[in-house]
């Protein structure tokens, strides 16, 4: 086998040095009517060209977006993504480390994870991230389980604007630790939470309130009255955000969010069939931090009195609370993480602020042409940031196929919302007008 | 590792104007960002972002991963975590276009290789687990933990027995395996262990009842043994009515040569960032499957690819629990793991069981007469040891694990599992050539010669690294946990 270096001698001799003839004795200990006495049924060993050949075969079987241009958002984006992050991000030193246990000689994961809490403490307006979570999905799901053991409630209140399959995930984490949740309904004109038309719920039993912002439509939700509503309470306010929206939108620290989550993506990351993303997690006020779940990094010094960076906080974590941890959470997305926070240095202050403004102008852009066409219509009328919903009395699924076939990827229908005849676009600053303006030829021709 | 010299926070770098990429020119009309979006919704400031060129991005990561021990830097027998090499081709196969440019919600007949790959995977850590059906969706292996605690669950509740709410989970069990439990509702029986280091098996006959959900059980478990009583051991959980669940963080020891299925176990969770070696990535992304028996198959978490004639297509089973995460799971994750696999062949993936046996093997009867060997039996991929003669000399776990720093080493797994006093657990991996084992062993010995003669080279240990011995209570204490504005 290419990769287990053991010659025959060496064999010999470890099989000498341990007094026994072959490895099988190693073994010996296992009852033997369940050791296998056949190979398994796999297909046998390729070499290194013929596993190449393989994976180009099964990449052929694919329509890709380095030739298909992409409409289609709803919680993977396709924006641009700078060459020097995989690069950087190819390091053995990086890519081939685990988690830095041993500080002293992972400075360097230690210290990228700091700048990286530090970028999503800036961009979210909290005090602090913890070192990422799986994705944005799990990030909220643990956030709520968070906030139902920082409050001692037991009921969480999801907004109906919240993508869905973050609803599904949410739910089940909830339900197994049996917490109650109440949805609140949107608007069908607006397309957002009516913070004065949500009634029926009995708030003081409410240990957290979530907005989703830009929400699912990518409308943008009157997120600081929920949380006001929340906060005369006594609940918690849990903001999930888009992280490339918060190059322009007010932080949800200044928006009085207690919990904010999200998925990273968006910031540098592949699209890759929907992961390995990241979640990031991040909270404000010493009390819910050392609540928080996952990793942290702080900074320390060395005996000499040099600045260094080690894991802390740990006490709240599974390793050493065990049932009474925060979390189960082990390893997390580190790479991801890593990834995120490369791609906010490198675009910089400026920069991160033009794919913002860049993908608001585009979207906007698209939809006014889009809204051109005759039977297209706006069915909310709630501002938006890279997504928006078009409505028109047709059937997007066949739309979208015939799309494909000239190398678009057209909008997700929600039929699956409830929505019939409505479907999802986003436009990231990726796309470019002559794209969008042949999509809009092509669709004229096929609506 | 070159350097002492601290590196500077990037943004400590950050320079007003400076710029590390541009975007191509806006080719629409521009609005006014107020016509678009309402000013209540607006930032007033701009995110303090660092202000950097390209070359200085480069080159601040650049230093930073020379302070970095890595698998590609050198040895790494971290116990439990299966440091083994990660192939670089299968890097290049999973970063195609074809399989990282793809948007989750694509129809699915234009992501029928993707889709492929899934359903081959699913298959194949079905056949090395002996069990039925495979959900790839968990992100890592306390993750696929939850999962597969949630299944069980759930089957217990479809056959009426909901009131079963106790997992049973031994001593020397990971902290992920109660942590996840809790996280279900369950209830944590803590299952001793004998003098062999396995299950107390008496002691598990006096545990098991009507409540009983099941157990949590990684074999070989975390003293890196085997555990003999095993079948026994399935007997008893399944005839009180519970389920097994196998914690397959250690199945580097046990491929080709036995499948948890035909051990007795009804889950199993895999981790492919250990096993199948995909990169650890300094602590992730992981990805952690289950694969579980017919019974269960029912409720594992959708979608799954499931095959009709020659397509491929999402299906959610009957009675799923639901969905434990977005889209699919990390698709490039278990894309390497597939790329792992093929690689091997049935024949290959034997020998690496049997070679980090054996190396383990070989490791551990070197230094067993200068580390104390709390069971003395073959042990599987890995072993533990204990720091108890060092420590009446003044020196302690830690700082043997920290003098080994000094020699290039990243240190073994310490003070885990936890039945062990001053435990080192080393877990070598088939990948190292015998010239590595044998100079960490004589790294070993020389340090355990220095406890005896200069205790204080340890006890003050690193002394070659980029920092010394850094203050953990401190920051703790006074938790810094970002960079503030001076
Ligand atoms: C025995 C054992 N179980 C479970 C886990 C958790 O796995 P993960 O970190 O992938 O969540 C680990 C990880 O170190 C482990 O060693």
């Amino acid at each position: 086998m290419r990769y287990i270096p053991l010659t025959q001698d060496e064999k010999q001799e470890m099989l000498d040095v341990l007094g026994i003839a072959s490895v099988q004795e190693l073994f010996d200990d296992i009852p033997e009517h369940i050791l296998l006495d056949q190979d398994l049924e796999l297909p046998e060993a390729l070499s290194e060209a013929e596993l190449v050949k393989h994976f180009r075969e099964l990449a052929k079987k694919n329509s890709d977006l380095s030739s298909v241009v992409s409409f289609m958002g709803a919680g993977a984006y396709d924006h641009l993504t700078p060459s020097v992050i995989k690069h950087i991000i190819g390091r053995g030193e990086f890519l081939t480390a685990y988690t830095p246990y041993q500080a002293e000689i992972s400075q360097g994961v230690l210290q990228s994870t700091f700048e990286y809490q530090s970028l999503i403490a800036e961009i979210t307006g909290m005090e602090v991230a913890n070192a990422s979570m799986y994705d944005g999905a799990t990030a909220l799901a643990e956030a709520c389980l968070m906030s139902c053991a920082a409050t001692r409630r037991e009921l969480v209140v999801l907004p109906s604007t919240l993508h869905p399959e973050w609803q599904e995930v949410v739910k089940l984490y909830l339900e197994n630790q049996d917490v109650q949740i109440a949805y609140l309904p949107y608007d069908r004109q607006t397309g957002i939470i009516d913070p004065n038309a949500v009634g029926g719920i009995n708030w003081s039993d409410v240990a957290c309130v979530v907005v989703q912002q830009p929400n699912f439509f990518g409308l943008l939700e009157n997120a600081a009255a929920l949380g006001e509503l929340i906060h005369e309470h006594g609940g918690l306010f849990i903001m999930a955000v888009d992280p490339i929206s918060l190059s322009l939108l007010k932080s949800p620290g200044e928006l009085g969010a207690d919990i904010v989550v999200g998925d990273g993506q968006s910031l540098g990351n592949a699209m890759g069939f929907g992961g390995p993303s990241l979640g990031f997690f991040a909270a404000s006020g010493s009390k819910l931090i050392r609540r928080m779940p996952g990793r942290v990094v702080g900074e320390t010094v060395d005996t000499e009195g040099k600045r260094g960076f080690v894991l802390t906080l740990q006490t709240r974590e599974q390793h050493i609370r065990r049932e009474k941890a925060t979390s189960n959470i082990c390893s997390n997305q580190a790479l991801n993480a890593l990834i995120a926070a490369i791609y906010l240095n490198v675009l910089g202050k400026v920069g991160y602020q033009e794919v913002g403004m860049q993908c608001l102008q585009k979207a906007n852009y698209f939809k006014q042409r889009l809204l051109e066409i005759e039977g297209l219509s706006a069915p909310f009328s709630a501002p938006s940031f890279r997504e928006f919903v078009i409505q028109g009395d047709v059937d997007w699924a066949e739309i979208n196929q015939r799309l494909l076939e000239q190398g678009f990827l057209g909008g997700l229908p929600l039929d699956g919302c409830g929505l019939a005849g409505h479907v999802l676009f986003s436009v990231t600053e990726a796309r470019t007008k002559e794209e969008m303006d042949t999509f809009i030829t092509l669709l004229r021709g096929l609506i | 590792m070159a350097t002492k010299k601290v590196v500077p926070l990037i943004i400590e770098r950050s320079t007003p104007g400076r710029r590390g990429y541009r975007l191509p020119e806006l080719d629409v009309p521009e609005i006014p960002l107020s016509q678009l979006i309402p000013e209540e919704h607006l930032r007033t400031e701009p995110a303090e972002l660092p202000e950097v060129s390209e070359l200085e991005v480069v080159r601040h990561y650049t230093q930073l991963s020379r302070l970095n021990h890595g698998v590609d830097v050198g040895f790494y027998p971290l116990g439990s975590c299966t440091m083994k090499y990660n192939p670089r081709v299968h890097e290049d196969v999973t970063s195609l276009p074809g399989f990282a440019a793809l948007h989750p919600y694509q129809p699915e007949s234009s992501v029928q290789g993707a889709m492929e790959l899934m359903f081959n995977l699913s298959e194949y850590l079905a056949v090395i687990s002996g069990l039925e059906a495979t959900t790839l969706q968990p992100a890592a292996g306390a993750h696929g933990e939850l999962a597969g605690l949630m299944v069980i669950k759930a089957f217990h509740a479809h056959n009426g027995e909901s009131h079963r709410n106790e997992m049973l989970i031994p001593d020397s069990a990971h902290g992920t395996n109660p942590a996840s439990s809790a996280m279900v509702g369950y209830k944590v029986i803590e299952v001793p262990s004998d003098d062999r280091g396995g299950v107390d098996v008496e002691a598990l006959k006096k545990l098991v009842g009507p409540n009983t959900a099941g157990l949590m059980l990684t074999n070989p478990n975390t003293l890196g043994l085997f555990d003999e009583n095993i079948c026994t051991i399935s007997q008893i959980v399944h005839d009180a009515g519970g389920l097994l669940y196998y914690d397959g963080a250690n199945a580097n020891a046990i491929l080709g040569i036995v499948r948890p299925g035909d051990m007795g176990f009804d889950v199993v969770h895999y981790n492919l960032h250990k096993t199948f070696s995909t990169p650890h990535g300094g602590g992730g992304p992981g990805s952690g499957p289950i694969s579980v028996s017919k019974e269960l198959a029912p409720f594992l978490p959708g979608p799954i690819v499931q095959k009709e004639g020659d397509k491929y297509v999402f299906a959610t089973p009957e009675h799923s629990i639901g969905r434990l995460k977005s889209f699919y799971g990390h698709f490039l994750v278990f894309a390497k793991a597939y790329a792992y696999i093929l690689s091997h062949g049935p024949k290959g993936l034997r020998e690496v069981s049997e070679t980090a046996v054996l190396h383990a093997n070989y490791m551990m009867r070197r230094l067993q007469d200068v580390y104390y060997l709390p069971v003395d039996r073959h042990c599987k991929h890995e072993f533990v040891l204990s720091g108890m003669w060092q420590r009446d000399m003044g020196v302690r776990t830690t700082d043997i694990a920290k003098r080994l720093l000094d020699y290039g080493y990243h240190a073994p797994t310490v003070y885990f599992p936890l039945i062990v006093d001053e435990a080192i657990m080393i877990e070598p991996t088939e990948t190292e050539p015998k010239s590595t084992l044998d100079e960490f062993i004589e790294a070993m010995r020389a340090i355990a010669q220095e406890a005896k003669e200069y205790p204080e080279n340890l006890t003050s240990a690193p002394h070659h690294t980029p920092v010394t011995r850094l203050d953990e209570s401190r920051a703790a204490r006074q938790p810094i946990l970002r960079w503030q504005k001076p």
